[in-house]
């Protein structure tokens, strides 16, 4: 049986629980034992965009003794995978600490997005999910650019029961959300935010999906201020749901 | 460098650039079709990433081995008949040219489109000395009309369209409307018979350079017009400024530079005219040619590990015509000659100006730079390290930014995030706390610089029980099950 460790990013954690709820039901249905490790508590990603990287060291060290033991690491969110993967190594290097540089290197490549871990690691691009309504698939920045996950995502939706898969005009373009950015420079933020939501219209979809929150919570923040119909999820609760059980 | 010409910073610019709606349109039109045209002249190629490679690998072995390269270039040019000067920054570059233009006597140059001149603002410089610097290139000419800085590293009038050219063209040609229409060929014709004029009269020309080759001290232009070719043939002297990363070993290397940057640049198979010139040649061209070689800043670069990198960059412009803000502000609000993803990284390093500090926060980390960038540059990364000396220069200097509030909620969420304990007391403050801001199950009007969120956009009520309780809950049932 296959054995996995949940890492649940803060704002999940926090304000999309049902996405790493729903991530768990599709993971234990496959047959992947489980574990929440609770002394998690945040990867550090926001401070690392947003300048402040050498505030939050410590935060590094505790997410390497929290899964240390951990045989794969597993999170619902392709930019807080990203910074692990791709800003750990650096604050490592530039701690100067030779410890903390190996055990970052070493540990790292054990971290995977859900749809990585599940097509990847698992081999698994069916996991017996109906979803009948018609979705458009926007592919996050840090999950296409810094991960790679290429069209993972979509190869598990393609097998989801029902579901029928709509076309955005340019759906590989940021939805302006950034983290800090949405704050620090809001209005342009919301600029791109305007012409998202006018691209979702565009492709006509009950739902948007995507496999990061926070691109999902801008989307949705624009969507509901202009008082649309279009709900977001995130692709495991598309994933999670299934006949008499929908998401 | 203090300047006293460097505009408004970014966050006023910006939202300003935004509320103008001719400009986002026209930002939009050029730069998603000349993405679609880069993204089809790219894919074409079967080699594309090799070729991306070579390029990065050229100039990562330049680099390392500049100074090398630098006196072989000086001591190649100097062989070929020209002469060789070293700038140490952009005032020195400018004292060079205006002696060099002083010792001819003339009173008007004729220039080729260049970057570097713009970053160290020859034009100024050289009109204190009464001499006007005319600029060639069909968009530089027009900013230069319009008293403008240019807004595109590559289409320097991209905030243009062609009623506001024909304006500036009737008033500049001193032209009766009923002789102009705004018809693309009426306006180039129109542009043409003035600037024919001055290539055939001009003494002096001035350029920058794309590249120049060290073993045999060649220079090399780019463009598309060839107008920039009229500058390097016509005038008796040519007085060519290039910054000091932009040498590459051999003529060779060149086969790789050449195929990267059209297609990356204006999504072409090949530029119109490409001119490569190598010193002086007896009754052929110019019979005076002088480089000067600019550092401004770009061995404090080399040196800077997390910041070398940059240097790699061949101008091409890609990473603006993909760049979401870019589309949506334009050049000018980077208030930079080099705009855009690239200036966002260039800028900070190259001018250091106290209110650059900010540009490299103007991304989302979207990495669509990275992903066209020819020669590899991690733009992303970049920015990342170019915010946090931000906030330490910030400290060192206690100058909090405007935005000092997220400075203070970002200092106390790293204390916070320390241990579960703190981390959960924190969540449950937060879901306590956010009570007044709270309307059916949506979070409105938010404070301090929360509000930039919720003037545009819904937030949803942080829910009552978080993941972590509902497993703690599913694992108590199911030990009590068991």
């Amino acid at each position: 049986m296959p054995r996995a460790s949940l890492f649940v990013p803060c704002y999940i954690d926090t304000l999309f629980p049902e996405a790493a709820i729903a991530m768990t039901r599709v993971l234990e249905r496959v047959g992947v034992d489980l574990d929440f490790p609770r002394s998690q508590t945040c990867c550090g990603q926001m401070h690392v965009n947003t300048g402040y990287a050498d505030d939050v060291d410590h935060l590094v060290r505790n997410f390497l003794n929290v899964f240390e033991h951990a045989e794969h690491v597993v999170a619902p969110s392709a930019s807080c995978v990203a910074t692990v993967r791709h800003m750990y190594p650096d604050m490592a290097k530039r701690s100067g600490d030779p410890a903390l540089i190996e055990a970052v290197d070493a540990f790292t490549p054990r971290v995977k997005e859900f749809s990585e871990y599940l097509v990847d690691d698992l081999g698994i691009t069916d996991v017996g999910a109906s979803f009948p309504h018609s979705v458009a698939y926007h592919p996050a920045c840090h999950a296409t650019r810094l991960l790679g996950v290429g069209d993972r995502p979509l190869q598990l939706l393609r097998n989801v029961a029902g579901i029928r898969l709509k076309d955005m005009p340019r759906a590989n373009e940021c939805c302006g959300f950034g983290g800090t950015f949405a704050v620090k420079n809001a209005e342009i933020s919301a600029a791109m935010l305007a012409d998202k939501v006018a691209d979702v219209i565009h492709a006509g979809a009950e739902v948007v999906v995507a496999s990061d929150n926070s691109c999902l919570m801008h989307i949705a923040g624009g969507l509901q201020r202009q008082r649309t119909a279009v709900r977001t999820l995130h692709l495991a609760e598309v994933l999670a749901s299934q006949e008499g059980v929908p998401a | 460098m203090s300047d006293a010409r460097i505009p408004l910073p970014f966050h006023e610019a910006a939202p300003r650039a935004l509320d103008d709606g001719q400009l986002r349109r026209n930002l939009a039109n050029v730069t998603s079709s000349i993405r679609e045209k880069r993204a089809a002249m790219t894919s074409e190629m079967p080699d594309w990433e090799a070729l991306r490679d070579a390029g990065k690998a050229i100039k990562e072995h330049t680099l390392a081995n500049l100074g090398h390269y630098l006196e072989q270039l000086e001591a190649s040019v100097t062989a070929a008949g020209g002469t060789v000067h070293w700038a140490r920054d952009a005032d020195e570059a400018n004292r060079i040219v205006r002696d060099l233009v002083r010792e001819t006597g003339t009173r008007d140059v004729v220039k080729v489109k260049s970057m570097t001149t713009d970053e160290i603002h020859l034009n100024e410089a050289l009109a204190e000395d009464g001499v006007t610097a005319i600029e060639t290139d069909l968009a530089e000419l027009i900013v230069q009309l319009a008293h403008e800085p240019s807004s595109h590293i590559l289409v320097p009038a991209i905030h243009k369209n062609r009623s506001e050219i024909r304006a500036l063209f009737l008033e500049a040609f001193d032209l009766d409307p009923s002789e102009l229409s705004d018809d693309p060929a009426a306006l180039a014709g129109a542009a043409r018979r003035f600037l024919r004029e001055r290539f055939l009269t001009a003494k002096v020309a001035v350029s920058g350079a794309n590249f120049a080759v060290a073993d045999t001290g060649t220079l090399c232009v780019v463009e598309s017009e060839g107008n920039g070719r009229m500058c390097t043939t016509l005038p008796d002297t040519l007085i060519t400024v290039m910054g000091i990363e932009k040498v590459v070993p051999t003529w060779r290397d060149l086969e790789v530079f050449l195929q990267l940057l059209p297609r990356s640049s204006t999504a072409e198979r090949m530029n119109p005219y490409t001119s490569f010139w190598t010193g002086v040649r007896e009754g052929d061209g110019p019979q005076t040619f002088h480089l000067v070689l600019l550092d401004a800043g770009r061995s404090a670069t080399l040196r800077d590990e997390a910041g070398r990198d940059t240097l790699r960059c061949i101008r091409c412009s890609a990473c603006l015509n993909v760049c979401p803000i870019y589309e949506r502000v334009g050049g000018h609000a980077y208030g930079s000659v080099y705009p855009g993803p690239i200036g966002a990284i260039l800028t900070p390093q190259l001018r250091g100006a106290k209110q650059d500090g900010e540009l490299p926060y103007a991304s989302t980390l979207c990495g669509a730079c990275y992903e066209v960038c020819p020669v590899k540059i991690d733009i992303p990364s970049i920015l990342v390290e170019m915010r946090r000396r931000t906030v330490h220069k910030e400290r060192a200097e206690s100058r909090l930014p405007a935005t000092s509030l997220i400075d203070a909620a970002l200092r106390g969420a790293a204390v916070a995030f320390a241990t579960p304990r703190r981390y959960e007391a924190a969540q449950r403050l937060a879901r306590i706390g956010q009570a007044p801001w709270v309307r059916k199950g949506v979070l409105k009007n938010l404070p301090g610089p929360l509000a930039g969120w919720s003037d545009a956009r819904d937030l949803r009520a942080i829910p009552k029980q978080a993941f972590r309780d509902w497993w703690r809950e599913r694992d108590e049932k199911q030990e009590m099950d068991a």
